[in-house]
C-alpha cells in the first residue's frame, strides 16, 4: 500500500475487506488479477469477489461507491440516495467513496463511464445505480431468509433491517457476507419514483461538515512523505513552444531542487514548497519561440468569426418551410447582431495534480471530471502500462467542464517521471489558469425575423458564426464536418434522439438555423452550459426584439409559437406568473426559456437601471422542469449557482488577446460576480415526471438573456454585445 | 525564524521574510483549510483572522505578525465544528464544491466579531470573497442564522 493512504484515504477503499464485503450486480466480474491487484492497490481488490455499488460493514455501516466525480454540484449524494432507496437503507449510515479509474478497468469497466459533464451525473446512471440498489437488497433479504428457512418473500427489509415471517429480524451487516456469495439476481424490479423516501428528498449532502471545518483534502492540499511541489510555466502563445531557460540562474535559490523542462511548451520549477517554486519561476530567464499566432489579437478573431455572418455556406441545424421567401415577403423585418466572448471557467481551485513515478508504477491524486481520461493521460505520460498506472480521484474544487481533459495530469506526470520515486504536486499559479484554459467558445449571430402585419412572426433566420468545441476536441464527433452540438437547443424536436435533450422551444413555419464554422487558433472548451449560453441569447434576445417590433407582449408572443412545446411553456408560464410579469412597480423583467440537457427551463428577471447607469439585478425567479427531482434542495442550489457562473459571465466574463496572449491574468482583470450583486433567486422546481433531465447546467443559460431583456425593459436599450461590463446602461 | 501564535499554539517556522502567512500555514504548518485562489487578495480564499480581523493570507507576510498576535485558521475557529457561522453552514447546506468556504467563513466570522448584527449592507460591503460555484444566495442566508446563534 502507498505512502499516500494516511493522508487521504476518504478517497480510498479504507482496509475493510477482511470485514466488510462488496455486494455486486451487473456482470459478474472476473476476479482481479494479481498485477492489477498491485496497480490497484485499494484494499477492496482482495476483497470477496463480487462487488459493485455496496459495501456494508458488520458494524451495518453501507458505503456506497459512486463513479461520477463530485465537483459541488450534488452528484455524489445524489447518485447515494437513489442507490439507498432502492438498498431500503438507513440513510444515517450511508457513506461514499470513489473506487479508482484503474480499479473499474480491472473490473471490466463494472461501474460503467466515469465522465462527469453534461449534467449527466445522475441522468446518464440512475438506471443501473438504482439496479444496483436493488439487487443489494434482494440478496441481503435472501441470504437472512435462507438463513431462518423462509421464503425471501415473506421477509422485508427497512432501514437496514431485515424482519422475517415470524417476528425475526437481522440487520444488513450481520447477513452481507453471505448475501455476497448468492449470484445475484437477473430480474431487478424497481421503486415507482412516486413510493421513494429517500430519494426524491431535500436531504442534505453527505460531504458538508467537512468543508467548514477545513478537513477536506482537496488535490492542491494533497501532502505526501518526501514530496516536492512544482509551478509550471506554459508558452504564452498558443502554438509556440520553449526554446531554452537559465536554470542555473535560479538553483540557488531557497528551496528549488530542480527546473524541469516539462515537454515542448512549457517548464517547471520543483521546490519544497510551492512559493518557493513559483517566486523561482518568477524570475527564470526563459525563451520562447512564439510561433505562427505570436500576433493574434481579438480584432483578428473577431473578424475571421464576424466573417461567417453574411458567408454562402453554412452547416444547416433545423430548417423548416423556406425562411429567406417568408423574412423578404414579411411587412416588417427585424434584424439584429450579438455576440458572445471567449470565457474562462477560472475554478476556485487553480489545475494540480500530484503523481509519483517509478520503472514500475505511477500513481496519480487529481481533481478530474473523468478518471478513465485521467488514467490514461498517466498512463501515455508515464510511459507505463495502463494497468501500472492508477488515479486516486479527489474532490474538485470546482470543474464547470474544465477538469475533462488531462492536461494538467500528464505535466505532473512528465515531471514526477524526472523524479523517480519522489512524489511531485504540480499547481498552477491562477495566471497559468487564466492564460492557458479551455475557453467558453467565440462565437457571433446574425438573426432575422420577418412580422406580418398583425405582428405575427412569418419567418426566421437565425446565422451562428464561429468556433466549434468539437472540431477542436473531437473531430470524430463531427457528422460530415457538421458539430451538431453547436445547435444546442435550437435544434428540431423528434428528430435525432441522441440531440432531443436540447431541442427548440418554438414551432416556427419558415425556419432556419445555420452555423457558418470559423475556429480561431485558440483552444475551446465545454463551459457551463456549453452552447446553450449563447444560443439562449441570440434565440430568446431576438424573440424579444421581435415581440417589441409586433407591439405585442413578449410572453403573449412566445406563448403562441409554443402550442406544440407545453412543458417549455409550462416553465415560462411559472417563471413569468411568480415572477411577476406585468407589474408595475417600476422594475424592468425579461423572460428568456429554453430546453437544455434534457430538461426545461425559464427564467423571468428584474432589474433596474439608475441614472448613473448601474445595473442592480433585484430577483430572477426560475421554473425548471427536470422530470423526477432527486434532491429538490440541491436542484435549488444549482439554480442559484448557475446563475451565479452565468451572470459573471453576463456582468464581466471575456478573455480577449494581445501580441497572441492572454490579456486577463487573475481575477482583477476577470472578475466574478460578489455578493454585493447576486440577486434573490425564487427556484421553482416542477417535476412532471417520466424522464430524467440535468440540473446543474440547463439554468445558466436563460439567467443572461432574461436580464439582457429586462434591461431593454428598464431603459429601452438593448445590449447585444458580452460582457456588459464598460457598457452605458443609462435609458435610450 | 519566525515564532507565530497559530489556533493558540507558539510555532517556530523557518521561513524567509517575504512568504506570505498563506504559505506558512498551508506548507510549514500543514494546515491546509487555509486555500490558495489567486495570490493577489481578490478572491478570499486565503482569509485568516490575525487578532480576529479577517486579511487575506496570500499577501500578507508571515513577518507582518508579531509573536504575541493570534492567528486563527478555519482549522481554530471552533475545536468542533460549533461556532455559529459552521452550524449555520451546515443548517443551510451552503457549500457545493467548498473550496471557498473556509475563506467564506472566516470573513463572515470576522464580519460578525466586528458586528454581530450586520445588515445585508454590511454583508455587501464587507464579504467580497469569490464563489464560482455561486452559493452566495445562500451565504448571505448563512450570515444572518449564524447571528441568531450566537
Amino acid at each position: 500500500m502507498a505512502d499516500g493512504y494516511t493522508v487521504s484515504r476518504r478517497n480510498f477503499i479504507i482496509g475493510t475487506s477482511a470485514t466488510g464485503l462488496t455486494i455486486g450486480l451487473m456482470t459478474a466480474c472476473a476476479p482481479a488479477t494479481e498485477e492489477t491487484a498491485t496497480a490497484d492497490a485499494p484494499a477492496v481488490a482482495e476483497a470477496p469477489e463480487v462487488n459493485a455499488w455496496v459495501h456494508i460493514a458488520p458494524d451495518d455501516t453501507i458505503t456506497i461507491r459512486i463513479a461520477r466525480s463530485e465537483m459541488g454540484q450534488g452528484t455524489l449524494t445524489g447518485l447515494a440516495q437513489l442507490v439507498a432507496e432502492e438498498l431500503n437503507a438507513d440513510w444515517d449510515k450511508v457513506t461514499t467513496e470513489y473506487p479508482t479509474p484503474g480499479e473499474n478497468l480491472a473490473r471490466d469497466r463494472v461501474w460503467g463511464d466515469y465522465a462527469t459533464g453534461g449534467s449527466r451525473g445522475i441522468r446518464g446512471s440512475h438506471q443501473y445505480v438504482r439496479e444496483g440498489g436493488a439487487a443489494a437488497r434482494m440478496m441481503l433479504i435472501e441470504a437472512a431468509a435462507n438463513e431462518w428457512g423462509v421464503s425471501p418473500a415473506d421477509c422485508t427489509a427497512e432501514k437496514s433491517v431485515i424482519s422475517g415471517p415470524d417476528g425475526q429480524t437481522t440487520t444488513y451487516g450481520a447477513v452481507s457476507t453471505a448475501a455476497a456469495a448468492l449470484t445475484p439476481p437477473t430480474e431487478i424490479p424497481l421503486k415507482d419514483p412516486a413510493d421513494w423516501t429517500i430519494a426524491g428528498q431535500p436531504l442534505m449532502r453527505l460531504d458538508t461538515v467537512d468543508k467548514v471545518t477545513g478537513v477536506q483534502q482537496y488535490g492542491a492540499d494533497i501532502s505526501l512523505p518526501g514530496m516536492l511541489t512544482a509551478s509550471i510555466m506554459q508558452c504564452p502563445v498558443r502554438g509556440g513552444t520553449l526554446e531554452s531557460f537559465d536554470a542555473e540562474a535560479v538553483m540557488d535559490r531557497p528551496g528549488v531542487k530542480q527546473v524541469v523542462k516539462v515537454d515542448d511548451v512549457s517548464v517547471a520549477v520543483v521546490a519544497d514548497t510551492w512559493w518557493q517554486a513559483n517566486e523561482a519561476l518568477k524570475v527564470l530567464p526563459v525563451v520562447w519561440n512564439k510561433g505562427e499566432f505570436a500576433d493574434l489579437d481579438t480584432a483578428q478573431i473577431n473578424e475571421l468569426v464576424a466573417s461567417g455572418l453574411d458567408a454562402d455556406e453554412a452547416f444547416v441545424g433545423n430548417v423548416a418551410g423556406d425562411a429567406a421567401a417568408a423574412i423578404e415577403g414579411a411587412e416588417q423585418i427585424i434584424e439584429a447582431t450579438y455576440n458572445y466572448p471567449f470565457q474562462n471557467h477560472a475554478t476556485m481551485e487553480p489545475m494540480n495534480a500530484t503523481a509519483l513515478w517509478t520503472e514500475e508504477k505511477c500513481e496519480v491524486w487529481c481533481p478530474t471530471q473523468n478518471g478513465e481520461a485521467a488514467l490514461a493521460a498517466a498512463s501515455e505520460a508515464a510511459e507505463l502500462p495502463i494497468t501500472q498506472c492508477d488515479v486516486y480521484k479527489m474532490l474538485l474544487g470546482g470543474g464547470f467542464g474544465r477538469r475533462g481533459g488531462g492536461d494538467y495530469v500528464t505535466q505532473a506526470v512528465k515531471i514526477a517521471k524526472q523524479m523517480p520515486g519522489t512524489p511531485v504536486k504540480l499547481l498552477w499559479s491562477r495566471e497559468e489558469d487564466m492564460q492557458h484554459g479551455f475557453y467558453h467558445p467565440i462565437t457571433q449571430a446574425k438573426v432575422r425575423g420577418g412580422l406580418d402585419a398583425d405582428g405575427n412572426l412569418t419567418g426566421l433566420h437565425l446565422r451562428i458564426a464561429g468556433q466549434s468545441i468539437l472540431a477542436a476536441l473531437m473531430p470524430g464527433a463531427l457528422r460530415d464536418g457538421m458539430d451538431a452540438f453547436a445547435f444546442q437547443s435550437l435544434l428540431p424536436a423528434g428528430v435525432d434522439p441522441q440531440m432531443e435533450d436540447h431541442t427548440l422551444s418554438y414551432g416556427i413555419d419558415n425556419l432556419l438555423i445555420d452555423h457558418a464554422m470559423r475556429n480561431p487558433p485558440v483552444r475551446p472548451g465545454f463551459w457551463r452550459g456549453v452552447n446553450v449560453n449563447q444560443n439562449a441569447i441570440y434565440m430568446e434576445c431576438f424573440m424579444d426584439e421581435l415581440a417589441y417590433a409586433a407591439g405585442r407582449d413578449p410572453l403573449e408572443f412566445r406563448l403562441a409559437l409554443m402550442e406544440d412545446y407545453p412543458k417549455n411553456a409550462a416553465v415560462l408560464q411559472t417563471a413569468a406568473e411568480a415572477g411577476g410579469w406585468g407589474n408595475d412597480d417600476g422594475r424592468g423583467r425579461g423572460l428568456a426559456v429554453c430546453k437544455a440537457f434534457g430538461s426545461y427551463v425559464a427564467a423571468c428577471a428584474e432589474v433596474t437601471v439608475d441614472d448613473a447607469g448601474v445595473l442592480k439585478i433585484h430577483k430572477i425567479t426560475a421554473a425548471t422542469d427536470p422530470g423526477i427531482a432527486v434532491n429538490p434542495q440541491q436542484i435549488e442550489a444549482q439554480v442559484e449557482g448557475s446563475f451565479v457562473y452565468g451572470l459573471s459571465g453576463l456582468l464581466y466574463g471575456e478573455i480577449t488577446f494581445e501580441n497572441g496572449e492572454v490579456q486577463e491574468r487573475n481575477f482583477d482583470t476577470y472578475n466574478s460576480l460578489r455578493i454585493a450583486q447576486m440577486p434573490e433567486v425564487e427556484t421553482i422546481v416542477m417535476a412532471s415526471g417520466g424522464f430524467w433531465g440535468g440540473v446543474g447546467e440547463p439554468t445558466i443559460a436563460v439567467a443572461a438573456p432574461a436580464v439582457l431583456n429586462a434591461i431593454h425593459a428598464a431603459t429601452g436599450k438593448r445590449i447585444r454585445q458580452l460582457p456588459i461590463k464598460d457598457q452605458d446602461l443609462r435609458a435610450a | 525564524m519566525a515564532t507565530l501564535k497559530v489556533n493558540g499554539e507558539v510555532k517556530e517556522v523557518d521561513v524567509d521574510d517575504t512568504t506570505p502567512l498563506l504559505w506558512v500555514l498551508r506548507d510549514s504548518l500543514g494546515l491546509t483549510g487555509t486555500k490558495f485562489g489567486c495570490g493577489i487578495a481578490q478572491c478570499g480564499a486565503c482569509t485568516v483572522h490575525v487578532d480576529g480581523v479577517p486579511v487575506r493570507s496570500c499577501v500578507y507576510p508571515a513577518a507582518a505578525v508579531t509573536a504575541d498576535q493570534e492567528i486563527t485558521t478555519i482549522e481554530g475557529l471552533s475545536e468542533d465544528g460549533s461556532h455559529p457561522v459552521q452550524q449555520a453552514w451546515v443548517e443551510l447546506d451552503i457549500p457545493q464544491c467548498g473550496y471557498c468556504q473556509p475563506g467564506m467563513i472566516m470573513a463572515v466570522a470576522g464580519l460578525l466579531n466586528e458586528n454581530p448584527d450586520a445588515s445585508d449592507e454590511d454583508i455587501d460591503q464587507q464579504i467580497t470573497n469569490i464563489c464560482r460555484c455561486g452559493t452566495l444566495a445562500r451565504v448571505r442566508k448563512g450570515v444572518h442564522l449564524a447571528k441568531t446563534k450566537a
